[in-house]
């Protein structure tokens, strides 16, 4: 049995907002399975004792004093908007018609 | 060839600062050299000519004036098109951001500005920095100077292939899993990430936060380190920034030219070198350490048993953080906006065909299996075993620097390969970063710098690792290597490289393809009744840099 099927990675591409042609789910279903197996010695190596590193320098989150600095002007933010609409972006439709 | 491009950084900064030449002149020659041999490289994605001389004119009239210039004002410089640049294009390599204009400059890059080094040009990367050889750039590959038919490493093969090329003396990079140090090996170059957070990430578009570090690319060690002086330092801008000052790079790097080493402890790390590992790299590896002892060093071997299981936690660590970094790739604020061919056109299906269209396979492959290793029922076996596996690599370097100042192997397992050799087999082109993962995954700060050609003719990186915040050990030690190696070989690696042709580019290669468009506005009737919410993706903790 694979260790992702193509079935999962149609799923997860959905999941991921990529949409793929067939021929594509086919060849990416091939790849990531070599690649899934490849990387699942990770289970193998990390016992339950052992604490996970989410980063490599320890750090706490910083807050920085209150203070208005420059930013972005409201041209800046908008010019490269693939579409805008006054001073907003502009987005296709956001809600869907149930089947 | 102009012979100014054939000088190293720092020697035209001293003709700069003594008068003999001007930064026009200087960067005229670059400009000069690019269009002569950057159709065959292809190098750059963009060039700059009138931006760079506007640049170098006002170093030249700084100086007139009398005022007080840092070391490189004048030098030019390329960077690599992962780093945004104020009014002028930032494409990541991908179609997805084809006529992104950044409305602001990356620190590094207004850290530039204000040395005073004009800027060249954008080179050419891997798409979103996701590969090993440059050939996943949706703009065509660049090639390696050493020989046209071959790969110049990757993800910023492009800055390496330019100082290599005499396009560039110096370049700006960034490391993730080696994507400076792999190309600096196979074009013969030198590269530096340094430790993470010693330089700002703000304004570098993000590939893995946790991972991610900008560097610098040049020919030689001082040369590296004089462009790491310039970059390095605390930003406010960058919540992972580190507090303390730049490290003494250019210092350590003048004191390892002249031959100090003495009492320096070596280690090589048994587990990056032998089966796997091609026989002239690793002969030209033990070479170099033989120059090493006889200039007063100690070398021991070290043990480092979690590093196997490198590779594999890096594939799952960098696809989630990745999978989530790319999520900002929603055809809302900028870049690219496709309508779909069929079916309801929504902000979800115009999201799916614009990440369908703009993104390539390998960038698709990573943000789809990091999706899949952060889901619901694999987060703990995959992402969360990765996890604990960068403990146990942070643990082997730990327990290392117990009896050691740095550690050593050769920088990628195989000198350059053939273009196309490893594309259809993504798992073969992982193999490439073997070496340099481990650093990226603690944080540390590694070099590679050249150290001599293998039987086939190409160039041999050697590798220098070092403990978090001592990236200067890296500069003293790879100084004093390059200078024996250079007395050695009489002269440096790179002169041996063969002339390339001379041709005319092939016009500007970054310029777009007619199909994708460039962002259409999507202007239908809106029917809104339900939520189409997805649940079950885990994010990992994002650092928000990059944007």
């Amino acid at each position: 049995m694979p260790a992702i099927s193509r079935d999962e990675v149609a799923r997860v591409a959905a999941l991921a907002r990529i949409s793929l042609a067939e021929d594509e789910l086919d060849r990416l279903a091939g790849q990531l399975d070599s690649i899934v197996e490849a990387v699942r010695t990770v289970s193998e190596a990390a016992g339950g004792d052992v604490p996970a590193t989410s980063h490599p320098i320890a750090l706490v989150n910083v807050y920085r004093p209150d203070t208005a600095h420059p930013s972005l002007t409201l041209e800046e933010a908008l010019q490269s908007a693939p579409c805008r609409e006054a001073d907003q972006f502009k987005v296709p439709q956001i809600l869907q018609d149930e089947p | 060839m102009s012979r100014l491009t054939r000088l190293s950084a720092a020697e035209m900064a001293r003709l700069l600062a003594s008068r003999e030449i001007s930064s026009v002149e200087l960067t005229q020659a670059h400009l000069d050299r690019i269009e002569a041999v950057d159709g065959a490289v292809h190098a750059f994605l963009r060039t700059l000519p009138e931006v760079a001389l506007a640049e170098a004119q006002a170093a030249d009239a700084a100086r007139s004036a009398g005022q007080d210039l840092p070391e490189l004002a004048g030098v030019p410089i390329a960077v690599k098109d992962v780093l945004a640049t104020k009014d002028l294009t930032t494409t990541c390599g991908s179609k997805i951001l084809e006529n992104w204009v950044p409305a602001y400059d990356a620190t590094v890059v207004r850290k530039l500005r204000q040395a005073r080094l004009p800027v060249l040009g954008k080179t050419n990367m891997d798409e979103f920095a996701m590969g090993s050889s440059t050939e996943h750039s949706a703009y065509g590959p660049t090639r390696n100077p050493w020989d046209l038919g071959r790969i110049p490493g990757g993800s910023g093969g492009g800055s390496a292939a330019a100082v290599a090329a005499f396009e560039a003396p110096l370049a700006l990079g960034s490391d993730t899993g080696g994507s400076i140090r792999q190309p600096a090996a196979v074009t013969g170059t030198v590269g530096v990430k340094p430790t993470y957070g010693a330089v700002s990430r703000y304004g570098l578009v993000a590939m893995a936060s946790s991972l991610d570090q900008v560097g610098p690319v040049a020919r030689n060690v001082l040369d590296t380190a004089l462009l790491h002086a310039v970059i390095g330092g605390h930003d406010p801008k960058d919540q992972t920034s580190l507090k303390e000052p730049v490290a003494p790079v250019v210092e350590a790097a003048r004191l390892g030219l002249a031959g100090d080493v003495k009492g320096l402890r070596v280690g090589i790390v048994q587990e990056l070198g032998g089966r796997g590992y091609q026989q002239g790299v690793t002969d030209r590896f033990e070479e170099a350490l033989e120059l090493l002892r006889g200039l007063g060093a100690t070398v021991r071997e070290v043990s480092c048993p979690s590093f196997r299981y490198a590779l594999p936690a890096y594939y799952l660590i960098m696809p989630s953080e990745a999978s989530s970094n790319l999520a900002r790739f929603d055809s809302v604020r900028y870049g690219l906006r496709v309508e779909p061919a069929h079916g309801p056109v929504t902000v979800e299906s115009v999201m799916g065909a614009t990440r369908e269209a703009g993104f390539g396979p390998e960038v698709k492959r990573r943000i789809i299996l990091g999706t899949y290793a952060l889901s619901a029922g694999y987060y703990d076996a995959y992402y969360g075993s990765a996890q604990k596996v960068r403990t146990l690599i942070q643990r082997d370097f730990e327990k290392a620097w117990q009896d050691v100042d740095v550690l050593v192997s050769p920088t990628s397992p195989t000198t350059a390969f053939k273009l196309g050799a490893k594309l259809e087999d993504p798992l073969a082109m992982y193999l490439a970063d073997v070496a340099t993962i481990p650093a990226n995954l603690a944080g540390i700060p590694g070099i590679s710098l050249p150290c001599g050609l293998a039987g086939d003719g190409l160039p041999v990186g050697f590798q220098i690792l070092a403990p978090v915040r001592a990236d200067a050990f890296l500069y003293q030690i790879g100084g004093a290597l390059e200078a024996a190696l250079e007395e050695a070989w009489g002269g440096a690696l790179l002169d041996r490289a063969p002339a390339l042709p001379a041709s005319r580019p092939d016009g500007q290669p970054a310029k777009g393809s007619p199909e994708l468009g460039d962002g259409a506005c999507l202007d239908r009737p809106a029917t809104p009744v339900a939520s189409t919410r997805s649940a079950g993706v885990v994010q990992p903790p994002s650092e928000g840099v990059g944007e």
